[in-house]
Parts: structure tokens; sequence; C-alpha cells
């Protein structure tokens, strides 16, 4: 039973992570074919995970309803606003719009979705301020750079501190395309050499927590 | 105007002014306006996932172009949902080892190629231009991100910030050095994204100002000034109930 519990799954990932890294120095049709086959294939089974994940969102909401838990009102009217959207979504065949007009999903899209992703993201603005004001005191020579380096990108983005600060405009683009775009290269670098040697131990059964745990 | 529209102005308005109360207080109708959010978002992903991954990818291909061998991929998808059996939860790891056992060996050459030597290829860069009729050059323009200058500076930047998250050796001496110019290149990147990000919240928060605006038109009905109006409204009622109530139980 260990054989089927954890030496097949182990074996499952040794061969498809030896035959998926070969796929990529054989320059055959047909293995050009399996690498768009096996892309669909993760997209579909992805689709079965998503299952996993709002059904552990349904368990927890429907166990605050019917416990009475405190703002279980709550739970419910997200409930409803999941199965509301998800009914109007079949009744449109999850379309948002069918030859130029907006369907009953396009309008929960466009008047409700939208705005309220876009203002629950922009009231981010005002924290991100005031932490700001909090944090970005000067306090050591690296939050002065820190703090100059921000200044001067948000300063070069907008008409206003071009007006005011005529150079902030080309230095900003300085900051993001040289000293920014470095950065991120090395960053780029180390967490790449990170992800190749994960993907070996992963192969090799090295790295076996995402079999979980449990019994063997 | 189309009543889809006005009744979709007012809505649109309400649950930007009910986020927006967030800003005075934690209050039921942000948190109305979130569970709203959180459920909409559920349904919309659900629909979406339904219509690529059950209708376009499955169901179509199968009955249209008979491409049974789908039935593979959805196999091993419902493995996945044995999780809901505990004595059965190991054939899962079937599924899991699947994914992650294409996912380790699609990403090995892919992130070496990619993200590894295409890295350090544009990284490393001849220092000098050979421009034909003029020879052997260095450009020291700053706007320019290829000159020769901005060259030598990516070169400094990426070699010193990976050095500083080296820590096979300790950092004395030139290493020291190199360290810490490492640490100020990161600090004007972090900076950068910082502002780069205030900027496009910013810019997020002035779409949603528009709409707001654009909404203060006869043609809609006024609505962000009505439901501007019954909000505040709502919020003083609230805030004096829970005065009151706070003052009763002081009392007590």
């Amino acid at each position: 039973m260990i054989f089927l519990r954890r030496q097949v799954p182990l074996l499952i990932t040794l061969i498809t992570g030896i035959v998926f890294a070969a796929q990529y120095y054989v320059p055959h049709p047909a293995s050009e074919q399996m690498l768009t086959s096996v892309t669909k294939w993760l997209q579909i089974i992805g689709g079965f995970a998503l299952v996993l994940g709002v059904s552990s969102l349904f368990q927890v909401h429907a166990v605050k309803i019917r416990r009475k838990e405190a703002g279980w009102g709550y739970s419910f009217v997200l409930y409803v606003s999941m199965l509301g959207t998800i009914a109007v979504g079949f009744w449109s065949n999850g379309k948002e719009a069918v030859d130029g007009a907006m369907t009953a999903f396009g309008w929960i899209y466009n008047f409700m979705m939208v705005p309220l992703q876009g203002t629950m993201f922009a009231i981010l603005a005002f924290f991100i301020a005031s932490a700001a004001y909090r944090s970005f005191r000067a306090r050591s020579r690296e939050a002065a750079v820190l703090l100059i380096a921000a200044v001067i990108v948000m300063m070069g983005r907008v008409p206003l501190g071009e007006y005011l600060i005529p150079i902030s405009g080309d230095l900003s683009q300085w900051i993001l395309n040289v000293l920014n775009a470095s950065v991120r290269r090395a960053i780029l670098i180390g967490v790449s050499l990170g992800t190749v040697a994960l993907s070996i131990k992963i192969i090799f059964g090295m790295e076996r927590s995402y079999l979980g745990g449990g019994k063997e | 105007m189309a009543i889809e529209i006005i009744i979709g102005a007012w809505v649109a308005t309400g649950l930007t002014l009910f986020i927006f109360t967030f800003l005075y207080k934690d209050n039921p109708l942000f948190k109305l306006a979130e569970n709203l959010y959180v459920g909409v978002s559920v349904g919309y992903t659900i629909i979406k996932t339904y219509d690529t991954v059950v209708v376009q990818l499955i169901w179509r291909p199968i009955v249209e172009n008979g491409e049974w061998a789908l039935l593979v991929p959805v196999a091993i998808g419902m493995l996945m949902l044995t999780r809901y059996v505990p004595k059965a939860a190991w054939i899962s790891r079937y599924a899991f080892a699947f994914i992650v056992g294409v996912g380790s060996g699609l990403a090995i050459p892919r992130t070496i190629s990619s993200f590894i030597l295409k890295q350090i290829e544009d990284t490393v860069r001849p220092l000098l231009t050979l421009v034909p009729g003029e020879g052997v050059t260095f450009t020291w323009s700053l706007l320019n991100p290829s000159s020769s200058l901005n060259t030598i500076i990516i070169l400094i930047g990426v070699s010193s910030v990976l050095f500083y998250f080296f820590f096979s050796v300790e950092h004395t001496g030139p290493g020291k050095v190199v360290a810490r110019t490492g640490i100020i290149f990161l600090m004007i990147a972090f900076g950068a994204a910082f502002g780069y990000t205030v900027m496009a919240r910013m810019s997020l928060l002035i779409g949603r100002l528009t709409d707001l605006i654009e909404f203060t038109d006869p043609s809609y009905g006024r609505p962000s000034f009505w439901l501007a109006g019954l909000t505040i409204l709502m919020l003083v009622v609230m805030a004096r109930r829970s005065s009151s109530k706070q003052s009763k139980e002081e009392e007590k």
C-alpha cells in the first residue's frame, strides 16, 4: 500500500519532470504538440483545483450562517451575491456582451465588480500615504535614499511634478529603466536559481511537501 | 438613457461610497460592500472558469472534434476531489504529483534560458560601442538605457545586489563596500516601486472620483449627491446608536 500511496506519486513526478524537461531540447513537431496538449491539460486540472478552493469558502460561511455566529449576515450577503452571480452568469452563457449589447452578467461586471474592485484598491492610496508618513521619515541614510527615489518617481509621473521639478521626468525614467531594472534583474536571477534548484529537488524526490502529510 | 444604465449608475455609486466609508472607520456599510465584493468576484471567477475550462477546453473539443484524450486530464482533475473522502484522500496525490512534476520539468530549461542566461546576457554587454566611421566610442547619455555609462551602472547594480544576497562569504573589507552598494541599489529600487505603486493607486482613485462626478449628472438622477447624503446620514445614525449603547452600558 505504501508503494501506491508514496512511491507511485514520486514516480509520476520523476517521469513527468524528466519528460517535460527533455521536451525543451527536442525540436520535433510531436514534441511541440505534446507541450501544447499538456498546457491545455494543466488548465483543465487547474479548474478542478478551483472547486477545492471554492468549496472551502462555501463551507466556512455555511458554518457561520448555520451557527448564527457574529457577522453571519455578511456571510449571507456573500452567499447570495455569489450564487446570484453564478445564476446570472449561467443565464448569460458566461458572456458579458452579445452582439455589442450588455448582458445581465456584463451589468454585474461593469456596475458591481469594477467599481468595487477599483474603489477597494483606490482606498489603499490613502493608507499607503499615511503609512509612508509614519515610516518614511529619513531615520537613516538608506531610508533617505528610499524616500528620495520614491519622491522623484512620484513627481516624474504627473504633469504637476514635472512642472515643479522639470528634471523629475527624465530622472524618474532613469531610475526606473536603469537602477530599478538592475535590481529587478539581480532579484530575478536569484529567484530563478532558487526555482531551478527546487524543481530539481522535487523531480528527484528530495522535496515532498507537495504530497501533504497524513498516513504513508 | 437606458434604465439598466441608470440603475447601474446608482448601484456603482452606492457601492463606491460604501467602500469609501472605511476612511472614516470600519462600519457595517463597508462590511456589506466588502462581502458583496468577495461574493461577486468568486461567482464571476466560477463562471469564467466554467466557460473557459468546461465549455471551451472540455465539452466543445470532445463533442465537436472528438478529442477523447481530454478525458485524461478530466480524470486527473477528478482525482483531486478525492480529498473529500478521508479514506481515499491519498489518491489526490497522483493529481498533485502530475501537476508538480510537469510544472517542475517545464520550469527548469525555460527558467535557465529566459531568466538566468538571458538576464546575464543583457547585463554583460560590451562597454564600448563600435560606430562605423567613428571607431570605438563611449556613450555618456543617461537617458539612453543602453548607453555605455548605463551599461556600467547596470553591471555594478546587478553584481552588488547579487553579492548582498550571497551569504556564503562574510561581508567584511571590500565585500562590505560591495554589499553596501547593493543595499543602496535595493533602496532606490524599493523607493521607485513604492512611488510607482502610490501613483497607480492614485490613478485608480481618480478613476473612481471621475465616475462619481459623472454620476452627478441629472440624466442619471444625480445618484452621487443623493447617495452621498444618505451614506452620511446612515453613518451619523450608526455613530449615535453606538454612542448611546455605550453610555447605557457605562450606566449599568
